[in-house]
C-alpha cells in the first residue's frame, strides 16, 4: 500500500491529491473491516528545508521529507487516536486496530458526537509553486549576500533562510474530504554590531514576496543605532511597539477565545464577555481567508472554518467552537476545533486586528519621551486572568524624546497586562502580516501604547 | 537498519563527503489525561525514519525521509551531500572535528515495568481515580491528570566505524487543580508543574509518584491560594523548593554553557550567552558552596540527560561546569571542542527525531547537594520567603536578567513556615543569585528532575532534560516584582 510522493527525486514534490484520496479511502476500508462504526483518517506531510547562518557562514543547512498518517475511530460511544507513518498495509492494519483497542479500554465520552458528513469549503490558494522550487543553492547565494553585506559593514549576521511545503488531508467514513496544501519561505537576521544587535524577519508563501536584502539591510540600520546602550530606570513608558513585538504579545491571547477554556474557567474571558474590556479602538476578527494569512480553511474534524468577530470596539463579543463545545454551549460550531481526541477544544488560529493610519515615523514624531521597540523575548504567562505578561525587550531598543530617536536604551523586563495595555492604545498603524518568535503569525498593526511597565534592566 | 544506516554513509562516501553519520530513530508515544472526570487524550504516535548528516567541501549538510526503502535512503543521503555542497558557498570556515574512537555497542535504559505493557484501563483508572480526589474539593473548577511514556530506539552509524544501537524508556505523570475565584486564578500541580516529573524510567515512577495521595492536598491549596496574603515586594531571603531550583538551573546555567550559544550560533533565535571565553576559569559564578556538573550517565541518575552515548557518537561524560563556586567547563560537541582548548567533545549533541539535526544539548545539569537538613534549614533561617512549584519563567537572551514565579510560597518566621502567600515571584541577575547562595540542602532532599519541555534550534527542537536538586537558600533576593500591581 505504500504511496510513492515523489516524482522527480525523493525530496522534490509533495504526494498528487490523488494519492492522498486514495491513501484515506483505504484506510478508511480498514476501519470498517475492523469494525469499527466510524473511522477519521487525517494526513499531514511536509518537504521543508531550512538553511541556518551565523558568524558570517552557513553552520546548519537541512531537508527533512515525512507524511504522517492519524487514524481516529469511533466505537460505542468511544474514541481514541492513533498516528503513524509507516505507510504498508499491516503497519495502517495496525494503526486502525490499537485506535479501537485504546478506544476500548476507557469509559464512554459523554460529549462524543458522532463524525460530520460532507462539508464544502471556500476555496484557498496558497501554494506557490515559485516557493516549491527554492533550492539548498538559492537559499545559500541570499545567505551570502547578506554576509557579504555585514562583513563589508564591520558586523556579524546570523538567521535563517527557510523554504517548504506542507499538505494536509482529512476524510472520514461519512464521506467527509478536505485537503490543502501550501508554501512558506521566511528569512530572518539578527546583524550584530559589537553589543548592540538588532532584528528583521519577513515570511509569506510567496518567495517573490520575500526580500532577504531589504530586511539585512533595515536589522543592520537598526544595530549601528544600537550601540552604546543608555540605562534607563525601570518604569512605566510610552511604548511604540513594532508589529512583530505587538504579535508576540496579543498571540498569547488566542486561547482565551475558545469556548472550552471559557467553560474550564481558565480564560482571561470568565465573566467579562460582552463588557467594555479593551480601548474602543480594539477590534480583533479571526479570519483564515484574508490575504495576510495561511492556513486550512478547515479545522481538525474537517469542519468549514468561518470568520469569527471576536472583539468589536473593545468588547469580546464572540468565542470560537468545536462541534462538541458548540453542541454544550447550544451554539454553531465555527470551524475551530482541534482533532480529537482533545481536552483544549479549540482556539482561533488566524488573528487579524483592525489597525490604524499612523506609520511607525508618525509615532515616533508624536512621542515626547518614550520607546520604540523591535522585538520581545521569552513571553511567559504571569497571572491568567489579568493576562500579566512578563518578558525581555530583545535586539533594538531606543528612547525617543521629543519625537525623535535619540539614543538606544538596555534592555528591559516588563510585566505588564495585556488587557490594560490594549485599553492604553493611542495610536496604530496600518495591520500587516507579522512574524515574531513567540506567537504563530498573525495580521496585526505596530501600537503606540501608554504607560507601559517595565519593572526590571537587565546588563546590555 | 544497520543496512539502511550502512547505505546512506556509502552514498554519502561516494556523493563526495570527507565524514558522514545517520540515525535511525523509531519513536513511540502514548498520552493518556483526563479532566474534570473525563478522559481527555487518548493517543499513541509511532514515528521511524533516517536523518543523514555529511560533511562534504568543508561545511555540513543534513536531510532526512521516513521512506526507508534503500532507494529512498540513497536518495536522501545524495540530498545530505547536495545541501553540503550549498552550505560551501557561504562557509566561514573548515569544520574541525575533535577526534572519537569508534564504537560498536547497545545499550537499553534500566526499567523495571514497561509502560506499553501495562493494561490501559489501569492507567486510565488510576487517572480517573487521582481526578476524583481532586474534584471532592468543590471549590476547584477545573482538574487535570497526564501520564506520558516514551520508547525511543536509535541507531547510529558513522563513517569513522561507529554502530550503536540504544533504547531508551521515558516515563511521565503530573496532576494539576485549579480554583477560579473572583478575579483571580490559581493553581497548584503534583510532583511539578507542566506535565509533572519526567525521568527514564519504567511505569515504577509512577507508582513512585503516588498522584492519588496526592490529589487532596494539591486541590485544597489551589483554593487556599485565593484567601492567602499576596506575596509581599522585598529583597530578602528566599529558600527555593527543589523543583523550582531545578528549573533555575536550567535556564541560569545550563543554557548559558551551551557552547554552540556562547559561540554566536543561536543569536538569531535562542540568543548568546554572558559566559564569553574569557570567562571560563576565571568567573566566579556561584558561592564556594556551588558545584554543578553536567553527567549524562546513568550513575548520576536515570535523567532525562541520562544516556551511554550522545547523538554524535561520543561516549556519555561527567564535566564539572561550576567547582566550588568557579566556572569550570562548558557543554560541547566534536566541533566545538578544540575552542576551548578540549581535545575531546564533552558528549552533549542530542536530536529530538530522526528527522532533526543533533544539536549541543544540556544532559543532566544538576547542583551537587550539599550538607543541610531540610528541617535545619528551616530553623535557621529567622525571615524568608519559601517559594515552591514553578508557575512562570523567563530570562533574557544573554541569560544575564531572569525573573521566577511559584504557584505557592510560606513566609518563614523564627525558623518556622507560617502563613501560605499566594503570586509568589523571584527576580535578579544570574552570577548576583549564584553567588548569594549561603546553603543547600543534602543528599536526602535531591531529586534529579525532568524537564521534558526545553526548546532549541530551528527548526524547533524540543528536548529533556534533567536537573538534581535539593532545597537551597539565597540571600538579599528581589522577590514580588511581577505582581508589583497587586
Amino acid at each position: 500500500m505504500t504511496i510513492r510522493a515523489t516524482t522527480k527525486g525523493a525530496l522534490a514534490n509533495l504526494s498528487s491529491e490523488g494519492d492522498l484520496k486514495w491513501l484515506i479511502d483505504s484506510v478508511l476500508r480498514l476501519g470498517k473491516k475492523a469494525g469499527a462504526e466510524d473511522t477519521e483518517v487525517h494526513v499531514d506531510e511536509t518537504l521543508d528545508a531550512l538553511t541556518r547562518f551565523a558568524n558570517n557562514g552557513i553552520h546548519q543547512n537541512v531537508a527533512e521529507h515525512g507524511l504522517v498518517v492519524s487514524v481516529r475511530t469511533e466505537l460505542d460511544g468511544k474514541t481514541s487516536r492513533v498516528s503513524t507513518n509507516k505507510l504498508d498495509e499491516d503497519s495502517l492494519r495496525a494503526a486502525v486496530e490499537s485506535s479501537l483497542s485504546l478506544a476500548q479500554s476507557q469509559p464512554r465520552a459523554p460529549h462524543l458526537l458522532p463524525m460530520p458528513g460532507k462539508q464544502r469549503y471556500r476555496r484557498v490558494q496558497r501554494f506557490v509553486p515559485a516557493t516549491a522550487r527554492v533550492t539548498p543553492a538559492d537559499r545559500a547565494r541570499a545567505v551570502r549576500k547578506a554576509c557579504d553585506l555585514a562583513v563589508k559593514e564591520g558586523k556579524i549576521a546570523a538567521g535563517i533562510f527557510v523554504s517548504g511545503q506542507m499538505q494536509a488531508a482529512v476524510g472520514n467514513s461519512r464521506g467527509l474530504f478536505a485537503t490543502h496544501r501550501q508554501t512558506r519561505a521566511e528569512f530572518s537576521i539578527t546583524m550584530q554590531e559589537g553589543a548592540a544587535t538588532s532584528w528583521a524577519k519577513g515570511n509569506a508563501a510567496d518567495v517573490r514576496n520575500l526580500d532577504p536584502q531589504a530586511l539585512t539591510k533595515r536589522a543592520s540600520g537598526k544595530a549601528k543605532l544600537a550601540a552604546d546602550a543608555t540605562e534607563l530606570p525601570p518604569d512605566k513608558y510610552t511604548v511604540i511597539l513594532e508589529p512583530a513585538a505587538v504579535l508576540d504579545l496579543v498571540g498569547f491571547l488566542f486561547y482565551d477565545f475558545a469556548a472550552t477554556a471559557v467553560e474550564d474557567k481558565r480564560s482571561c474571558l470568565n465573566d467579562r464577555m460582552g463588557k467594555l474590556l479593551f480601548g474602543k479602538n480594539i477590534s480583533l476578527a479571526d479570519d483564515v481567508y484574508h490575504p495576510g494569512q495561511l492556513g486550512a480553511p478547515f479545522d481538525g474534524e474537517g469542519m468549514p472554518r468561518e470568520r469569527v468577530v471576536l472583539v468589536d470596539q473593545g468588547v469580546p463579543r464572540n468565542l470560537v467552537y468545536g462541534r462538541a463545545s458548540a453542541k454544550r454551549a447550544r451554539k454553531k460550531a465555527t470551524g475551530h476545533g482541534f482533532a480529537l481526541p482533545s481536552e483544549y477544544g479549540e482556539a482561533p488560529l488566524n488573528l487579524v486586528f483592525t489597525g490604524g493610519k499612523s506609520s511607525v515615523e508618525e509615532m515616533i514624531a508624536s512621542t515626547d519621551r518614550g520607546l520604540l521597540v523591535t522585538r520581545l523575548w521569552y513571553i511567559r504567562e504571569v497571572d491568567p486572568y489579568e493576562k500579566v505578561m512578563t518578558g525581555m525587550t530583545r535586539d533594538g531598543l531606543f528612547l525617543v524624546e521629543n519625537g525623535k530617536v535619540t539614543t538606544a536604551a538596555r534592555n528591559f523586563r516588563f510585566n505588564q497586562s495585556v488587557l490594560e495595555m490594549l485599553r492604553n492604545v493611542e495610536r496604530m498603524g496600518p495591520a500587516v502580516r507579522a512574524t515574531g518568535e513567540e506567537a504563530f503569525e498573525m495580521v496585526v498593526p505596530a501600537m503606540k501604547i501608554n504607560g507601559f511597565h517595565f519593572t526590571e534592566v537587565t546588563k546590555f | 537498519m544497520w543496512d539502511l544506516a550502512g547505505h546512506s554513509l556509502d552514498v554519502a562516501k561516494l556523493r563526495g563527503a570527507a565524514y558522514a553519520d545517520a540515525r535511525v530513530m523509531h519513536l513511540r508515544q502514548r498520552d493518556l489525561t483526563t479532566k474534570n472526570g473525563e478522559v481527555g487524550t487518548l493517543a499513541q504516535t509511532e514515528s521511524i525514519g533516517i536523518g543523514v548528516r555529511v560533511l562534504a567541501a568543508g561545511a555540513w549538510g543534513f536531510a532526512s525521509t521516513d521512506r526507508l526503502t534503500k532507494e529512498e535512503v540513497a536518495a536522501c543521503a545524495a540530498e545530505a551531500v547536495k545541501i553540503a555542497k550549498a552550505s560551501a558557498m557561504a562557509k566561514q570556515s573548515e569544520v574541525v572535528m575533535a577526534l572519537e574512537d569508534a564504537y560498536v555497542d547497545s545499550w537499553q535504559s534500566p526499567f523495571r515495568k514497561d509502560p506499553f505493557e501495562i493494561p490501559l484501563e489501569a492507567q486510565l483508572e488510576l487517572l480517573l481515580k487521582a481526578d476524583a480526589e481532586m474534584r471532592r474539593e468543590k471549590r476547584v473548577t477545573l482538574t487535570e491528570t497526564d501520564l506520558q511514556f516514551r520508547k525511543i530506539d536509535s541507531w547510529f552509524a558513522s563513517s569513522i566505524g561507529s554502530r550503536i544501537h540504544q533504547r531508551k524508556v521515558i516515563s511521565g505523570c503530573g496532576i494539576v487543580a485549579t480554583s477560579y475565584q473572583g478575579d483571580e486564578i490559581q493553581k497548584r500541580s503534583y510532583p511539578n508543574s507542566f506535565g509533572g516529573q519526567h525521568a527514564l524510567q519504567g511505569y515504577e515512577l509512577v507508582e513512585e509518584m503516588d498522584l492519588v495521595k496526592y490529589a487532596p492536598r494539591v486541590a485544597q491549596e489551589a483554593v487556599a491560594l485565593h484567601s492567602a496574603a499576596q506575596c509581599p515586594r522585598k529583597t530578602g531571603t528566599l529558600i527555593l523548593g527543589g523543583s523550582q531550583l531545578g528549573l533555575q538551573i536550567h535556564e541560569s546555567v545550563g543554557h548559558p554553557i551551551e557552547l554552540d550559544r556562547v559561540l554566536g550560533q543561536e543569536a538569531n533565535f535562542a540568543g548568546t550567552s554572558f559566559l564569553t571565553l574569557d570567562k571560563l576559569n576565571t568567573l566566579k559564578y556561584g558561592t564556594e558552596i556551588v558545584n554543578v556538573v553536567a553527567d549524562a550517565r546513568l550513575e548520576h541518575g536515570t535523567g532525562l540527560g541520562t544516556f551511554a552515548y550522545d547523538d554524535e557518537g561520543v561516549p556519555a561524560q561527567c564535566t564539572d561546569i561550576i567547582k566550588d563556586g568557579q566556572f569550570r567547563g562548558y557543554l560541547s560537541n566534536r566541533e566545538t571542542a578544540h575552542l576551548i582548548g578540549l581535545a575531546r567533545s564533552s558528549g552533549t549533541m542530542r536530536t529530538e527525531s530522526w528527522n532533526r539535526l543533533p544539536i549541543i544539548r544540556m544532559t543532566n545539569i544538576s547542583l551537587k547537594p550539599g550538607t543541610w537538613r531540610e528541617d535545619d534549614l528551616l530553623a535557621y533561617t529567622d525571615d524568608g520567603i519559601w517559594m515552591d512549584t514553578n508557575r512562570s519563567w523567563s530570562i533574557d537572551d544573554r541569560r544575564y536578567q531572569f525573573q521566577f514565579s511559584t504557584e505557592i510560597a510560606w513566609e518563614i518566621k523564627g525558623g518556622k513556615k507560617m502563613r501560605m502567600l499566594k503570586n509568589p515571584s523571584y527576580s535578579g541577575i544570574t552570577t548576583e543569585f549564584w553567588n548569594s547562595c549561603d546553603a543547600i540542602c543534602s543528599k536526602d532532599h535531591w531529586t534529579l528532575w525532568g524537564t521534558p519541555n526545553c526548546g532549541k534550534g530551528q527548526p524547533m527542537q524540543t528536548m529533556g532534560t534533567g536537573h538534581g536538586a535539593a532545597p537551597a537558600r539565597f540571600r538579599n533576593v528581589n522577590m514580588g516584582t511581577a505582581f508589583g500591581n497587586k
